[in-house]
This record gives C-alpha cells, structure tokens and sequence, in this order.
C-alpha cells in the first residue's frame, strides 16, 4: 500500500510542479470553451438546441481530462528513457502495484485538470443544473480519467520513443474526442456516426458528465456508468499486462 | 555471492551474451571490463530481474533472479550506467522514495537518509531538486540511493562516466571502505582500465558476448605479458574500435529539454 501511495504522490507533485504545463494544458480548453461556445452559440440557439455553453462545457471538462490522462499515462517512455522506470522496476514491488500507483496519480492529476476547467467554465456563464448531482459528475471524471491514464499507460509499455505520440494522437485520440459527442449532440445524426460514437467509450463519459451536470442523456445515465465501468476495468487489466511485460 | 552459469541471452537471431560462466565471492570488488556492446550492461540486467535470460543459471545471494525476484531485489543495490534519478523531485525526496519501495521502516528510513547524504555531502543540498545537479552530485546521490535498503551486492554500471577526478577518487574511496568495513560484494563494469586495476579484486572481461579471461588483474597482466590492465585488456580484446547502436536516448533527451521549458 505505502508503495502505491509513494508512486501517487510522485506524480501529484511532478505535476503542481511543472506551473507552466499547468497552465498550458488549460488553453486548449478555454479556447474551446470561449471560440466554439460564444462562436456556435448563436446557431446553435436559433436551430432549437438552447444553450450552447451549456451543451459544451461537459464535452470540454472531458476533453481536458482525457488529453491530461493519456498524456501521464504516455509520460512511462519518458522514464524509461531517463532510466527512472529502473529503479521502480528493480525494487521488490510488483509491476501490478507499480502500474495502479501510477495509474491513480495519473488520474488524480488528470481529475484536477477537470475540475479546473470546470471552474473555468463557470466564469464562461456554465451553470450545472442540479448540484446534487455534481459528486456523480465526479465519479464519472474519475472513470473517465482512469480508463484514459490506463490506455496511455498500455501505448507507452509497447512505444519505444515520442516519435508514435503524433500518431496517437491523430489517429486515436482526436477521433475518440471528436466522435463522442463532447461537440454536437448525437440525437438525430446519421446512423454511421452514432454508431461510430456507441463503439466510442467516451462517449459513455462525455454523456454520463452532461446527464449528471446539465441532463439530456443520450444513452441514459445506468448505460454509461456500466459501459463505463466495464470498458475502464477492460483497459486497466490491458494497461497492467503490456506494462508488466516491459524489458529494459 | 553471484553464481553464473551458461548464461545465454538472445534478441532476435543476435546473440548478446554467449554461454557465460564466473563466480563472485563474498566480500569481493569484482570488475565485469569489454569493450562497447560487448554483453556487459545485458548480463548486469539479467543479474538485477530486469532481463530474462534465454538459457543458463544466476544465483544472487542464493535465489534465483527468475523466480524469486522479490528476494533478489531487496538483496542488492544498484547504480545505472545512465541517470536513474526523478529530476522533479529534490534529492530527499528521491531517496524517500526508493525506502518506501524497498520497505524501509519510517525512522530506520530517515535516519540512514542522513547519515548517506551527509556521507556523499549533499546533506545541505537535499531539498533542491536533482535537475539543478550536476553529473557528479546525481552520481554520489545516485550510490546513496541504492545503500538505503543495506544491500549485501552493490551493481555499479559505468559509475564514473564523465566525473573529474575529485569525484571519481571521492567515489571509490567510498566504495571500498564499505567493502572492507561492511563486507559488501561489489560488483562494476567501467571503461578506465587504471580504475578497474586499482578498484578490483578479481577481473572478468567479456568480447562479443564470449567471456574470454578472468582472474586477479595480476594475473591477467601476467598471462598477457603486458605492464598495465589496459595492455592486457587491449590484448585480449584487439584494437578494432566497436560500434555500439545508439538508441533513441538522445533525441529523447533533445525533446524533453524542449518540453520541459
């Protein structure tokens, strides 16, 4: 236990250490936020959808939270390149252990990011409907934020270098986003698309945020916590073999 | 201490360390030379759990690296040829961490925390973050690190790359007084012959995966013919320079530089 609990906390100090990706990673959230929200705005009203911002915001707090997640989980090629992974890898603690200590800081982190551009999204002119709803909107970050730490984790066991996080990227994590719904509402699109986005786990997360935060479930709130729950256990269970078959 | 015996290791159809068999004592400075790409950092991470062997036998401290990982580890100590150090932490926190994992009790922990960093004086430096070291501080602090959890076997890949010769003395003085007084087995590969000769009790050297010679440096310079270890050495091994492929590494280091900006 207290070793899991040093490989958490080594991660939530890296991060409120680093102020400027701090800072930084909160820019493309906002820019989303204040360029789609006020820019969409107004068509999105005037074709019957209301609010906007209000449709948005949770499609960003789960953008950020995914972008932060993958990138702590890929943050492993680092160290095993700057030979950190060793000395985790040669002391007399499990991969299992090393990996879910890594993977609850990494959520951790990644659950922080959401919360900040949640507050952010409030000084935007988001308003959640119902607060008592607000800690279920929590556990869906939580999820959201583990299964992605877990994804980036199970990529960065198989990648040797950076030089495939382009592609990850471009290739997964765009698509992920972009289809899920965190955007435009699924109701009434082509069938392709929503099936494309029932195939996309976040959109499970992305309408657990919005059903719990500012109703209008598209799948219903029961269906996404258990595709959810499933999904991130799925990949967690990945993430840790991949990990535990590292050699350096 | 160490038993090896037969030790094989493949990658692919490339054989890098080839049926390889020596004995370390307890108690001894034993000095694992050859030239770049020759086996030595692949035989080091098969001794340490962090490579499975293809074939052959490993004994550390009489447990087998393959099964009994656990036991292994916590038996020996370990200073990578490259940097192992978290550079977002401070050099405290760094060693908190690695007695934390070894299971080190709280108050053993922290008092062996400052009897080693006042020992390789970074006491004063110890809540500064290690990215604000330079090689010779993250290598001292690096040693300190791996003697936190009383290892009997100390691993030392290349210890002493690039640190002036203050630091190197400084270092091997430390070394070998815990060998005399602690009994420590140590166990190093390295590239400075002169060190090797006068660090080392006994010498293997390693070519090509083969291991072709080993014995007290004496010895070998007496099989030789030669005046120096470096002699022998270079008469064993041939003068042809070795091309070891470089990895990714350093265009790593490159982007995280940028990065971390």
């Amino acid at each position: 236990m207290k070793a899991i609990y040093i490989l958490w906390l080594r991660q939530i100090k890296r991060y409120y250490r680093s102020k400027s990706r701090v800072v930084g990673s909160l820019g493309q959230p906002l820019l989303f936020l204040v360029a789609l929200g006020f820019g969409f705005g107004p068509i999105y009203q005037r074709a019957g959808g209301g609010n906007y911002i209000q449709f948005l915001a949770p499609g960003v707090i789960a953008m950020s939270i995914i972008f932060t997640a993958v990138f702590m989980g890929i943050e492993i090629i680092w160290d095993k390149q700057f030979g950190f992974l060793k000395e985790t890898l040669v002391a007399p603690v499990s991969r299992f252990k090393i990996m879910i200590g890594r993977t609850l800081g990494g959520g951790t982190v990644a659950v922080l990011q959401g919360i900040i551009v949640f507050l952010i999204s409030l000084i935007v002119g988001f308003r959640p409907m119902d607060l008592n709803l607000l800690p279920l909107a929590f556990v869906f970050m939580i999820l959201i934020a583990v299964l992605f730490t877990a994804i980036g984790t199970a990529i960065a066991s198989v990648l040797e270098d950076m030089q495939g996080f382009q592609l990850i990227m471009n290739f997964l994590l765009m698509p992920l986003f972009f289809l899920s719904g965190a955007l435009f509402p699924l109701d009434g699109m082509p069938e392709a698309i929503v099936l494309v986005a029932s195939i996309d786990p976040l959109s499970y997360g992305v309408d657990g945020l919005r059903a719990t935060m500012v109703d209008g479930a598209h799948f219903g709130l029961s269906v996404d916590i258990l595709v959810l729950s499933v999904v991130t256990a799925i990949f967690v269970a990945i993430g840790s073999y991949l990990f535990s078959k590292i050699q350096i | 201490m160490i038993e090896v015996k037969n030790l094989v290791k493949r990658f692919g159809g490339f054989t890098a360390v080839d049926n390889v068999s020596f004995t370390v004592k307890n108690g001894d400075i034993f000095a694992f030379l050859g030239p770049n790409g020759a086996g030595k950092t692949t035989t080091i991470k098969m001794l340490t759990t962090l490579l499975k062997p293809t074939s052959g036998e490993i004994l550390i401290n009489g447990n087998d690296p393959t099964k009994d990982q656990d036991e292994v580890r916590r038996s020996f100590g370990i200073v990578f040829q490259d940097p192992s150090l978290d550079d977002e932490l401070t050099a405290y926190e760094n060693m908190q961490f690695h007695g934390i994992l070894y299971g080190v009790p709280k108050k053993i922990r922290e008092e062996r925390i400052e009897q080693l960093m006042k020992f390789v004086e970074l006491w004063d430096r110890r809540n500064d973050l290690v990215k604000h070291f330079s090689g010779g501080m993250k290598r001292r602090l690096e040693v300190a690190r791996g003697l936190i959890h009383h290892p009997k076997i100390l691993f030392l890949d290349e210890p002493t790359l690039g640190l002036d010769p203050q630091t190197r003395n400084h270092l091997w003085n430390y070394i070998k007084n815990l060998n005399k007084e602690k009994g420590m087995t140590v166990f190093f590969t390295i590239h400075y012959m002169e060190e090797a000769e006068k660090a080392a009790k006994r010498v293997a050297i390693i070519d090509n995966g083969k291991l072709i010679a080993q014995g007290m440096p004496k010895e070998l310079m007496e099989i030789t013919k030669s005046a120096s270890l470096e002699d022998s050495f270079l008469a064993l091994t041939g003068k042809s320079i070795r091309d070891e492929s470089a990895g990714p590494a350093e265009f790593m280091r490159m982007r995280h530089r940028v990065w971390h900006r």
